[in-house]
């Protein structure tokens, strides 16, 4: 009986289904768990064996020996290095990142208004780099070996090989300096900060959101080109990659196949060979954006950008341990968040991954 | 078809463009400064020992004695109207003045005095030393500072010291006034509101802490009611621009008023720059070499002698260094009291040579420790070139602060290069660290004590500086400390070489800007628009 069997199968997936789930939920917590604790575990390790002393950065090197010593016991630092550690756990299952030396707040305080200033850049620069680098690499693929595919390789090797600090430093000096077509370092004029009450962090959406369109357009020309040096980069990198992998599905039998049938040449491309190269693109994309959100030192040094990377640079050099260790935190968070979204774009992309 | 939608998109990229460009100068009762503010990580005053903050501080609090902008190098009284002395010299009772009043409204009282100069004690973070050296301490500080009425306040200290000493000493961060009242509203688990006042301001100088936003910028919103009148400048901003090349662009645009941390070659190019005006102030900071004393070679004071004479002062200065630092060689500063400027080195190689024979020494290898930051690498490969010449092979260690600091305080080193900048405004500050060390033994750990750093000492040179630290009579205690200066140019372990002298670049319009000697003495209630 059809109707029998497949109603038992049903039963049968659907209990599967019942104790795969939990598991898999079970497995990518644990697996989760395992991935913050190492990252903790090895951040903390690597802060307390650097050859760096982290009581100097608070009392700094003329400090007599007593102020010294109590700065020492202060900082916790007489207790073996396991039991930090296991205090610094407690302490962030409260969810206290503890307190930044650099800035004399709560770390979690910095992190909510650095991290979203590397968002915002991070997240613009990434579409500027899909948006112009996808379609720059299919578009060099297709026309391989032709004058417009040598072009865009030569951007591409231009983009990705000249170094972001440099480009960002000339682009300063032409756009903003000499024409003053864009606004020069910093996130905003310092006269409209605290004017948009922060409810996302991103200014251009919150200025948005208050109406404030003054402000959002000042906000729109100081990130207009940090997140366009940073596109460029992504933009190169993202086109070498894509014309590479158009470059391999066209020259499968499926696509001569296609063009045997006649189907006209943009549906050979677009609905063929490229839906194949979009699980390679989701995994290229994620990476770019996720090393974006890790902050670009550089560019972020050279717009004087108040983003996660400067945070946690100077944080390092300054042996801002809790700082650093937050910052680690949120970086690590935005690697496994994105790789968890790429696996279920997968899944959207390309049946045979559900 | 094809080109007009190029030409179209290209109009709308500019167009775009000049819609985004948004940025404006700065109105004119407003003042923006770039500069790398990265230092700054406390703004309360019994723990600010760094430049920007110290900075910070001597506009937003007004100090027991003061070095006023329209007298730099002039100490006055800041809370205190006048004070009077004993005959012995131990007890000081200070006239705190009439009429003041803090930013939240509150008075100035003698109690604010009392409890601003207790708290630096009692909290003893780094700068405590400036007070404790009174004999103050935790537990005798509050019987030694006492309120005599609403309007006088005595303080007593336990040693023989100058009051001239004292009372310099009293013009440092550390004799700021804090608001009692309002900070102790905020203390919490003892902290006498230590961790408040770190992000929060609590005085009755020319501004307050609008906000400090770390890594972006710091806010001071002016004082209208200040005791020599409002600042012309309603609001001030530090904004935090950490790439010279970007202060420079800038100030070029106009979207700030100054520019702070130009290097010699930027401000080079703009020093013909019609729109701008670069100024130059010399400031008290010093740089030197150093030789470990305990070290086998360097132990000898004759191979110190013939380093001193294998350094190219001149050359160095005149070069890379034009424009930001003079060639000086003695421990305090040319052009405060009991400055002594006599430089009896220069570059000479056949001496050096010499002295070395005569020490009866062979070329020796020898590594130098310094910082990263310029201009200490092109400092150190100088010294390189011309230790070579003297036959004494070198190699340069250049380490980030974090790591080069603990090396130093540790006695680890060999030779350093390193900057010193005075603590306050008095030649104690710097002749206690340079010439003093009470105690050589590596167990005494001084480690804030430079000559114990390199693991100098001289019994006569201690006595001598305690002599200065306590005399009296002005003339003979500026007699002392010049001749402590000379000898430690011939007998300390150190090779002096530069006083810094800070240069900023401002639009030309923008006047009034005050940079004293010291590195807190920097004012911006005189500036104009």
């Amino acid at each position: 009986m059809p109707e029998g069997r497949t109603g038992s199968q049903l039963d049968r997936n659907r209990s599967s289904l019942l104790v795969q789930a939990p598991r898999q939920i079970a497995g990518t917590a644990l697996s989760l768990a395992l991935t913050f604790a190492g990252l903790t575990a090895v951040t903390f390790v690597i802060a307390r064996v650097m050859p760096a002393d982290p009581v100097l950065a608070i009392v700094g090197d003329r400090a007599h020996q007593d102020v010294y010593d109590a700065v020492y016991r202060e900082l916790g630092l007489d207790q073996p290095i396991f039991v930090q550690y296991l205090r610094y756990l407690g302490q962030l299952f409260e969810g206290d990142l503890g307190v930044s030396i650099m800035t004399a707040q709560p770390v979690l305080v910095d992190l909510l208004r650095f991290f979203p200033a590397t968002l915002e850049l991070a997240t613009v620069a990434t579409l500027l780099g899909v948006l112009g680098g996808v379609p720059l690499g299919v578009l060099a693929a297709v026309r391989q070996g032709r004058w417009l595919d040598h072009l865009i390789r030569v951007i591409g090797l231009f983009g990705y090989s000249v170094p972001v600090f440099w480009l960002g430093m000339l682009a300063l000096f032409v756009l903003y300096a000499k024409l003053g077509w864009v606004a020069g370092p910093g996130r905003i004029d310092i006269f409209f900060d605290g004017m948009v009450e922060p409810v996302t962090g991103l200014i251009l959406v919150d200025s948005a959101l208050a109406r404030e369109w003054e402000i959002f357009r000042n906000a729109l020309g100081h990130l207009v080109l940090p997140a366009g040096i940073l596109g460029i980069h992504s933009l190169a990198y993202l086109a070498r990659m894509t014309r590479h992998f158009m470059l391999e599905q066209l020259g499968q039998e499926y696509i001569l196949a296609a063009r045997v049938k006649g189907v006209p040449e943009r549906a050979v491309i677009w609905r063929h060979a490229f839906r194949n190269v979009l699980v390679q693109l989701i995994t290229i994309v994620g990476l770019t954006y996720a090393s974006l959100l890790e902050g670009s030192v550089l560019t972020e040094t050279v717009f004087a950008w108040p983003g996660i990377g400067q945070y946690i640079t100077s944080s390092l050099f300054n042996n801002d341990m809790s700082a650093v260790l937050g910052g680690t935190i949120v970086v690590g968070v935005c690697f496994v968040g994105i790789n968890m979204g790429s696996d279920l774009l997968y899944r959207l992309v390309d049946p045979r991954a559900r | 078809m094809g080109r007009v939608v190029r030409s179209v998109a290209a109009m709308g990229c500019v167009v775009a463009l000049g819609l985004v460009r948004a940025a404006a100068a700065p109105p004119d009762d407003i003042f923006v400064m770039a500069k790398d503010v990265g230092d700054v990580i406390t703004l309360d005053p019994a723990e600010v020992f760094e430049f920007t903050a110290g900075e910070i501080v001597a506009n937003v609090y007004d100090r027991l004695m003061m070095f006023e902008p329209e007298h730099p190098g002039q100490i006055a009284g800041g809370v205190a109207e006048n004070y009077a002395i004993s005959d012995d010299g131990r007890t000081i009772v200070f006239r705190i003045r009439d009429g003041l009043r803090f930013h939240s409204g509150n008075p100035v009282r003698p109690e604010d005095v009392e409890f601003s100069l207790e708290r630096v004690v009692k909290l003893n973070r780094t700068p405590a030393f400036i007070v404790t050296q009174f004999g103050w301490n935790a537990g005798n500080v509050e019987d030694l500072i006492q309120v005599v009425d609403a309007r006088h306040l005595r303080i007593e200290v336990t040693e023989g010291l100058s009051p001239g000493l004292i009372l310099n000493a009293l013009s440092a961060g550390v004799a700021s006034v804090v608001d009692r009242e309002l900070v102790l509203a905020h203390a919490a688990d003892g902290d006498l509101g230590h961790a408040w006042l770190k992000t929060h301001s609590a005085g009755s100088g020319a501004f307050r802490l609008g906000r400090w936003k770390a890594n972006e910028y710091i806010a001071l919103e002016a004082n209208p009611h200040y005791r020599r009148g409002a600042p012309a400048m309603r609001r001030v901003f530090l904004r935090h621009v950490p790439e010279p090349s970007a202060q420079r662009l800038l100030l070029e645009r106009g979207d700030v008023d100054m520019a702070r941390n130009l290097t010699p070659d930027q401000i080079g190019a703009l020093a013909e720059h019609a729109d701008l005006a670069v100024d130059s102030y010399p400031k008290g900071a010093i740089v030197y070499l150093a030789a470990n004393a305990g070290h086998p070679v360097l132990g000898n004071s004759a191979v110190v002698q013939a380093l001193r004479y294998a350094i190219d002062y001149r050359g160095m200065a005149d070069s890379f260094l034009a424009g930001q630092f003079a060639v000086h060689q003695a421990f305090w500063p040319a052009g405060l009291w009991a400055g002594y400027t006599a430089t009896p080195y220069e570059l000479d190689i056949e001496k050096a040579r010499s002295l070395l024979e005569d020490a009866g020494l062979e070329p020796f290898d020898v590594r130098i420790d310094t910082l990263t930051s310029s201009p200490f690498p092109q400092i150190a490969q100088s010294l390189q070139a011309t230790f070579a010449q003297a036959g004494i092979r070198s190699r340069i260690v250049m380490q980030d602060g974090r790591t080069l600091w603990p090396r130093y305080r540790a006695r680890k080193h060999e030779l350093i290069i390193a900057r010193w900048s005075p603590d306050y405004m008095d030649p104690h500050a710097n002749a206690d660290a340079f010439a003093r060390n009470p105690d050589n033994r590596p167990e005494a750990g001084l480690a804030g004590v430079l000559a114990w750093r390199n693991a100098w000492a001289s019994e006569d040179i201690n006595a001598k500086t305690i002599e200065a630290r306590d005399t009296r009579d002005l003339a003979a205690r500026e007699r002392m400390y010049q001749e402590l200066q000379r000898r430690l140019q011939t007998e300390g372990p150190y090779a002096i070489m530069f006083q810094q002298i800070d240069q900023i670049v401002r639009r030309r319009h923008v006047e009034g800007f005050v940079s004293g000697v010291n590195f807190d003495h920097v004012y911006y209630r005189m500036v104009t628009k």
